[in-house]
């Protein structure tokens, strides 16, 4: 392998890894789209509170997700963003309703009132979950576009990425993107009980509930999920034999036997999964089980990113033009920027060890009804 | 062409939006985020709890602003994918990398640490609590300068050079894109104009604590440390400011002649320090000025410490026009010359395309040749006519002078309430000086959003200094999605600003009406 492959294998490796923990906090959204379950003033209160010490992760990581690809693969950034208009403006706007909520939402003078500011969070929870497994089916099942760089020497029509006039809608209506979009909605619910167990605390009542809200939702994502894998291994995609993109029949359970150590990541993750939902839904004391889970997410996450980007394969193919696919190899930055960035990539784990030390110090103890009154600052 | 500059103009206005949106809160941020630093770390030498409390009402302002500047910097971040997708590919290998750094670096901070900052005080220890809204503040102005970098980049690109086979430029060196003159000024420009924002913010705010003779002990320490940084803060913006116009002469000679609406330059060329631009002043290229008070040879004084040198007006500059000091005129290289440059540059591109796919190496070699020669000038490829090249006059005209005359007086009004808040008995408390305070909130945020003005409208047309105008580097959407999003973006962010400025309002009037020291 040449420098520059080494490089662009190790960068889809840290968008895959920023991507499996992007999903792993989106725990946040899920814990958001459940304000208007059964639960008291009091339980809304706690449960609004412990997800907005935390909503500013989700949307760092969001905010780094998309610094990075466009760091890392501008090609992507530059076709997927300015094509897929759509899908990506209902993401942001998600986004930006989130960002406010936490902040406004119980402030006098807020004008608006305490219920449109959760509705603006539940519909993040909801949207945002969907949309961005929507946006990761992509990768997958691709999208209408065509790539040209000589384009740009045209002023008339100078643009080099080409999507289809539905700009993303499309991708919405796909009904695998769909498959995952919803998969990765209950998997948020079902890490938000996951998270209300271990922060939450001084209720049994409340905790018990989230119990059962583990397993129900728990149960409703291994559905969609399997359901999506099955599909997604049978699926067609395309590969660069070196001239030019080829399809191939199967290509994602392909990569997946030919990268054996990535069948047993995958099952290890499913095994953390599986035992941390299950495990907390039927003890009445363990409060771990979003740990289990969360690994068990992030390493899923990480197999499909992996499966999807590399042996050539176009991690995100065009349905018009299979030869303006985008692999990791025609979309990346250059040796030197790669290069660079990956001497700043040493810092990660400098930058991971902090927010462990933090989140570790600010959870030391669940959050309860009595620390929440006597706070000065919150939502 | 004429769908296309509907998507180009609308995507302007939308990114303008965006940007104009995103700077009301993140000079705020900047600028609050060191204050609240320092009344903490009052608090923690003195022990006092009224320093607590004093940290923690500046606190909760910072926090209602902090998270409109976060939701409006996401969207700023993205749309140069979503509205501006050919940039994104030309630019991306030099662009990406300090938003990448940025957002490990900086965004990662600011998040950790904001969440000990609000909620950790009974969860950490006092220093750890310190350190935590020290490198709140820290965060903040890293993500600050990354963003600048980048900025700074459009204005001024260097550390990079052009690669035929993949129709973008890649970077050959980080630190001259790192440390390039022209960002180094723009970050402290930046980050310094955040201090003296959030000072006269502070102090203005405190002002009408004083006016409505409530907590009137917390409005005087508070006007204290406002007025402290915000003076440390407007003398440095004007020091960077000069700094950063000298830059601009150097790199952007067009910018600086829309600025001071010069035409016609000429050797100690006098500075316009109030005038009136007349309605089409290109039409009197000689006189274009209504009415004006000028500085003699100030412009040539400022850009060259020599009161005696040539600065080149627009149609200087279009001619390619220089007057020597002893009155001979020399041209250069005009802009009609560099469109001709730029449209070889296209064509050798399609030569070194053909080549490249027939295997043509001479071919290829040949055309790189005159691509590396003549690449400076690529942008200008794109131009119908040299006068396309000529950025809005009047507005940044405008802009740059409220900048400069509201910078002015912002520094004069803060040299005059730190000497009062220091030195002086109860002038503070006088009831102008109290209205003059709140007044000056206004005046902060508009010299600020004015400078901005100047930076991006002086550039244009050009999204990339000579290399890229605005007009190539969209996306391939409908006019209908950009107009749609436009409305949109701009009835959110409107409605965040009015509830942000409510929540303030009932706050700071919540407050004031119990005992901010003693609070429990």
């Amino acid at each position: 392998m040449e420098k520059l492959e080494i490089l662009q294998a190790y960068w889809w490796l840290l968008i895959a890894v920023l991507g499996a923990v992007l999903v792993f906090l989106l725990f946040v959204q899920g814990g958001q789209s459940m304000l208007w379950c059964k639960a008291s003033q009091s339980e809304k209160q706690l449960m609004v509170n412990s997800l907005g010490r935390k909503w500013e992760f989700t949307f760092t990581t969001l905010v780094v997700f998309g610094g990075a690809f466009f760091a890392s693969f501008p090609l992507f950034y530059s076709t997927s963003f300015g094509g897929a208009y759509w899908l990506w403006m209902l993401i942001l706007v998600s986004f930006v309703l989130q960002a406010v909520s936490y902040e406004f939402r119980s402030k006098k003078g807020n004008i608006y009132g305490t219920a449109v500011y959760d509705i603006f969070l539940t519909f993040n929870g909801l949207f945002g979950c969907v949309l961005l497994g929507v946006a990761v089916g992509m990768f997958f099942f691709g999208g209408e576009f065509t790539v040209a760089r000589a384009n740009i020497l045209d002023p008339a029509s100078p643009v080099i990425s080409q999507w289809a006039p539905s700009h993303g809608l499309e991708a919405i209506a796909c009904w695998k993107n769909l498959l995952l979009g919803f998969a990765v909605f209950f998997l948020a619910r079902t890490l938000a009980s996951l998270y209300f167990i271990n922060n939450i605390g001084g209720s049994e009542f409340f905790t018990a509930r989230m119990r059962r809200n583990t397993l129900v939702n728990g149960l409703i994502f291994a559905v969609l999920f399997v359901t999506f894998l099955v599909v997604l291994l049978l699926a067609d995609g395309f590969r660069n034999t070196g001239n030019g993109f080829v399809a191939e029949p199967n290509i994602y359970l392909h990569n997946l036997l030919d990268m054996w150590y990535l069948c047993i990541l995958l099952l290890s993750g499913v095994v953390a999964v599986l035992y941390g939902i299950f495990r907390a839904s039927f003890s009445r004391t363990w409060r771990s089980g979003i740990w289990f889970a969360g690994f068990g997410v992030v390493a899923v996450v990480v197999v499909l990113f992996l499966i999807a980007g590399y042996g050539g394969t176009a991690y995100l193919p065009s349905l018009c033009d299979p030869q303006s696919s985008l692999s990791i190899a025609n979309s990346s930055s250059s040796e030197f920027t790669l290069t660079v960035m990956s001497w700043v990539s040493i810092l990660v784990p400098f930058v991971l060890g902090y927010i462990w030390y933090v989140w570790s110090k600010m959870n030391a103890k669940p959050l309860t009804e009595k620390e929440l009154e006597s706070e000065s600052h919150k939502y | 062409m004429s769908d296309l500059l509907g998507v180009v103009d609308w995507s302007r206005a939308q990114f303008a939006l965006t940007a104009m949106y995103h700077w009301l809160f993140v000079p705020l941020t900047i600028g609050l985020s060191l204050i609240v630093a320092i009344m903490e770390t009052i608090y923690v030498r003195t022990g006092e709890k009224r320093w607590k409390n004093i940290t923690k009402f500046w606190m909760s302002l910072f926090g209602i602003n902090f998270a409109c500047g976060v939701a409006t910097g996401l969207i700023l971040e993205f749309e140069f994918g979503t509205n501006w997708s050919n940039y994104s590919w030309f630019v991306g290998d030099i662009f990406g990398a300090p938003l990448a750094i940025e957002g490990l670096l900086a965004f990662f901070m600011e998040a950790t640490f904001v969440a000990v900052m609000f909620f950790g005080w009974n969860k950490v220890s006092r220093g750890f609590h310190l350190a935590s809204s020290w490198l709140t503040a820290l965060g903040v102005s890293l993500s600050a300068l990354w963003i600048l970098i980048a900025n700074a980049w459009m204005q001024s690109p260097v550390g990079m050079e052009f690669d035929p086979a993949q129709m973008r430029n890649v970077m050959r060196d980080f630190w001259a894109v790192a440390l390039n003159p022209v960002a180094i000024n723009k970050f402290f420009h930046a980050v310094m104009s955040g201090w003296a924002l959030a000072g006269v913010f502070v102090v203005g705010i405190s002002s009408w604590l004083l006016l409505r003779r409530r907590n009137i002990d917390v409005a005087k320490d508070s006007i204290k440390i406002g007025a402290t940084v915000g003076l440390v803060g407007i003398l440095l913006t004007m020091m960077t400011g000069h700094g950063s116009a000298v830059e601009v002469a150097r790199v952007q000679p067009m910018k600086l002649a829309a600025m001071e609406g010069l035409y016609e330059g000429s050797c100690g060329q006098d500075i316009v320090g109030i005038g009136v631009l007349k309605s089409n002043p290109a039409a009197t290229p000689d006189d274009p000025m209504l009415f004006d008070i000028s500085i003699p040879h100030g412009l040539s004084l400022l850009i060259d410490m020599n009161t005696t040198s040539f600065v080149p007006g627009i149609n200087d500059l279009i001619e390619g026009r220089t007057i020597t000091e002893a009155g001979d005129t020399i041209y250069g290289m005009s802009y009609a010359d560099k469109m001709v440059c730029g449209q070889k540059v296209r064509e050798a591109l399609r030569d070194y395309d053909t080549a490249r796919k027939t295997g043509d190496e001479t071919g290829m070699a040949t055309a790189i040749s005159t691509i590396k020669n003549n690449f400076q000038y690529f942008g200008y490829g794109y131009l119908n006519s040299p006068q396309d090249a000529i950025p809005p006059v009047a507005m940044t005209f405008y802009a740059f002078h409220i900048m400069v005359i509201f910078g002015g007086y912002l520094m004069l009004y803060l040299l005059l309430v730190a000497f009062m808040a220091f030195k002086g008995k109860n002038g503070i408390e006088n009831k102008w000086m109290c209205i003059l305070g709140i007044l000056s909130i206004a005046i902060v945020w508009i010299c600020s959003q004015a400078g901005w003005i100047v930076a991006e409208v002086g550039r244009q047309p050009w999204v990339i200094q000579d290399l890229m105008p605005t007009t190539a580097a969209i996306s391939s959407i409908q006019v209908s999605s950009v107009q749609l999003t436009f409305w949109v973006f701009a009835a959110i962010f409107t409605a965040l600003l009015i509830a942000e400025i409510s929540i303030m309002l009932r706050y700071i009037n919540n407050a004031s009406k119990t005992d901010i020291a003693t609070k429990e």
